[in-house]
């Protein structure tokens, strides 16, 4: 637990402390405990899983365990817009892909590369949001987007693009 | 809000509802449909426009305005309902803020509306609403809307006038079965539970609706959630617990966020907590968020998540009946059976037995997705024939073509052709075409949807969602899906397709739990339904598609002209065309533009 010990007391964590306290250090609470601090950090790093694990008194691996087999958690840093694109099978018949392809294309993403080097922008992929009445679907952050196309997906970029660096635009 | 201390105050407060001015009988009423899809839609300005209209025209006080959930129609979306006193409710699609100032000002000219984009009212002539019978009718923010119709009487009765047994009694009688896609009958299981060992004991509210293309369970929860309540109580009162879960997706916020306000006002009114209606009954419900597992659908796994450990299923029994959430006896059932429980409580087991089918009584809840007009959301008895919900209700398919196959159950279902169409839905006839009834997501594909790529698309979806923990899922499924992959990059070998049949069949008869038994029949339906097309990407290898003009059936009205993007056909309106083949990029989309079916794929 060095990592751990080395962190203790720093004021980095402060934030892990208070959310640890709200959820009464119960080990059962694990995953609403992942899910604030994600929001808070906006992903999971290794040495925070350690911290996690001592505070609650179970073994790191179950920690990891955890934070490992749902989606939800991300184990790398995210962007500032978390785009997702629904794949669900009514948006894939929808055609989805291209316009995950054209949003990697436009970020010089890939499969593995998800999130862009100016940790503005992560693109991936969700099963299904259940609005298939818009199919295709694009959420950005918490923003909705209904019956998408390549262009338009691109375009919401270039919006915030614009919006987040005025200069280089 | 003031707590209930009695039986007779929630009578009273019930009836003060009913009577007060507010009541709406004798007053206009406009609903609009506030659920995701809807404000998605921009349904929250047309509110805005709508309600700043009412108070210009100073109608505020004489129109009801509601903020409801939704109806179902998400190919309208946003929509708004208007109910003239005495008159039939009229639903209007498509409606944007100016058409709602339009709505007010029609209203205050002539005291009616006139309605030249009200949708078809036959979407919801075959329809029988049970699970969704508020959905859409009240504020699902507001617990009076749901107490003036009646709500939480049920409960009231299950504690002061009926046995336990009694209650368990009526749910055996109804032959209400699971509706999250197992079909087991409910009130067996409630019995189980109330006989099972132990003190203490829990509710669970399965609202982890995976399935990609199924939306049923969110739409009770944004539009009804005190139905979904108020039965997890009754559930608690018959089998004797006092605890209740709701695990919800985190991909549903404003189904959480309803969930949790409905929860709160049942609480201030003492409909839930401690001392229930001034009676000896306790029982509260907390929400559980999921955090992105398909495995959490499947009750042992879903457990172990609200416990904070990895999803990954036990082997049954034991049953989480008999033990499950922190080693007690569990009742998990799916939102929409417990959105069927007050009805039948309220009308009685023979009511619901006229409805549907002698296996399968009532009704199920499909929604429609894919490549069908009218998308959203359709409450039918069970025994409807498919052809009856795509074609009557669903409108067909969005291109006017035929449709060619339907797929049911999401990533755990089969691929159903329009030849067997005619089959009426119940859980065991679904089974029998290999496919299931799973939630009752439906996603209806047209001619031009290649029936490999999708079993190879849901084979990608389990593998992604495989725990991980048995090996013919985690091994048996990468395998399958390496031999699609293989046959659609044209490398696949003959005996490919006796494989996939031995490696599915194995996977069915040996994998852990649900997910695993079930994955390979999206492979297996469509090899049995669609074998041609298999057949086709293996004697094709990697040649691309070739697609030529039938002269004899082409009319000539140059739409494949116009969509091909190499200029390669050839050919004056009203006579025959022909496509250059040196120059054909193969891509299909004279194909699928075709209205005459005079293009052949080879």
């Amino acid at each position: 637990m060095s990592a751990a010990a080395t962190i203790k007391g720093s004021r980095q964590f402060d934030a892990a402390c208070a959310i640890l306290d709200r959820f009464g250090r119960n080990p059962t609470r694990l995953i609403p405990i992942l899910q604030a601090l994600q929001e808070e950090y906006r992903y999971l790093p290794g040495e925070l899983l350690a911290y996690v694990a001592t505070a609650l008194g179970v073994p790191p691996a179950r920690v990891y365990g955890v934070a490992t087999f749902y989606a939800h958690f991300t184990l790398a840093p995210r962007g500032k817009y978390v785009i997702r694109l629904c794949d669900g099978t009514a948006c894939h018949v929808k055609n989805s892909i291209p316009i995950l392809e054209a949003l990697r294309q436009r970020l010089g993403l890939t499969a593995e590369r998800k999130t862009t080097p100016d940790l503005l922008f992560t693109v991936e992929t969700v099963s299904c949001l259940g609005a298939c009445g818009l199919a295709p679907v694009v959420v950005i952050n918490d923003q909705v987007h209904g019956q998408v196309t390549p262009e338009h997906a691109v375009a919401l970029v270039e919006e915030i693009i614009a919006r987040e660096k005025p200069a280089a635009a | 809000m003031t707590r209930l201390a009695t039986r007779t105050d929630l009578n009273q407060l019930a009836d003060s509802l009913r009577q007060a001015p507010a009541a709406g009988a004798a007053k206009p009423q406009i609903f609009v449909g506030m659920s995701t899809c809807g404000l998605a839609s921009g349904a929250g300005k047309v509110y805005d426009a709508i309600a700043a209209a009412l108070q210009e025209k100073g109608l505020a006080d004489h129109v009801q305005l509601i903020k409801a959930g939704c109806v179902g129609l998400c190919f309208a979306e946003p929509t708004v309902e208007l109910q003239l006193p005495n008159q039939p409710i009229v639903t209007l699609g498509d409606v944007t803020a100016e058409r709602g100032r339009q709505l007010v000002d029609e209203l205050a000219a002539n005291g009616s509306f006139s309605n030249p984009l009200s949708v078809d009212n036959a979407i919801f002539k075959k329809q029988v609403r049970i699970a969704l019978r508020n959905c859409g009718r009240i504020d699902p923010e507001q617990i009076s809307d749901y107490l003036r119709n009646g709500g939480y009487q049920m409960l009231a009765k299950a504690v002061f006038d009926w046995q336990p047994q009694d209650v368990i009694d009526t749910i055996k009688a109804s032959g209400l079965r699971g509706r999250g896609g197992g079909g087991f009958p409910t009130g067996v299981k409630w019995q189980a539970a109330q006989g099972a060992a132990g003190e203490i004991k829990y509710i669970v509210c399965n609202a982890d609706e995976g399935d990609p293309g199924a939306f049923m369970d969110r739409s009770v929860l944004e539009g009804d959630p005190h139905c979904v309540l108020e039965a997890m109580a009754v559930a608690g009162r018959a089998i004797g617990a006092r605890r209740g879960f709701v695990y919800c997706r985190a991909e549903y916020p404003l189904a959480v966020k309803r969930l949790g306000i409905a929860i709160e006002q049942a609480r201030a009114m003492g409909l839930l907590g401690e001392k229930i209606l001034g009676s000896d009954f306790a029982f509260d419900i907390e929400i559980k968020y999921g955090a992105g597992a398909f495995v959490c659908g499947e009750e042992t796994s879903l457990i172990h998540s609200i416990e904070g450990k990895r999803g990954e299923p036990t082997v049954k029994p034991p049953f989480p009946a008999e033990r499950g959430l922190w080693d007690a006896s569990t009742t998990v059932n799916n939102v929409e059976t417990f959105a069927n429980i007050v009805p039948i409580l309220e009308k009685g087991a023979a009511w619901f037995r006229s409805i549907g089918t002698e296996k399968s009584p009532g009704t199920k809840v499909f929604s429609l997705a894919g490549d069908i007009k009218n998308v959203g959301l359709a409450e039918i008895p069970m025994g409807m024939t498919i052809q009856e919900l795509l074609y009557d209700i669903g409108g067909g398919s969005s291109d006017g073509k035929p449709i060619k196959a339907v797929q049911t159950g999401g990533p755990s279902g089969g691929c159903i052709p329009s030849i067997k169409f005619d089959t009426p839905m119940e859980y065991e006839t679904l089974t029998a075409l290999g496919s299931i009834m799973g939630s009752g997501g439906m996603i209806v594909m047209s001619e031009g949807t290649s029936m490999v790529k999708i079993a190879h698309f849901y084979l990608q979806f389990t593998c992604d969602e495989s725990c991980g923990k048995c090996t013919p899922c985690r091994i048996g499924c990468k395998r399958l899906h390496e031999i699609l992959d293989r046959i659609l990059k044209g490398e696949g070998k003959p005996e490919d397709l006796t494989k996939l049949e031995e490696l599915g069949n194995v996977i069915k008869d040996t994998a852990l739990c649900g997910l695993g038994q079930t994955a390979p029949n999206p492979v297996l339906s469509t090899l049995r339904w669609f074998r041609g097309e298999y057949e086709e990407c293996l004697k094709r290898g990697n040649r691309p598609p070739t697609y030529r003009i039938d002269p004899v059936k082409c009319v000539g009205c140059h739409a494949c002209f116009k969509v091909c993007p190499a200029n390669c056909i050839e050919g004056k309106v009203k006579q025959p065309h022909t496509i250059r083949q040196q120059d054909c990029v193969h891509c299909g989309a004279c194909f699928k533009t075709c209205k005459f079916d005079a293009i052949a794929r080879e």
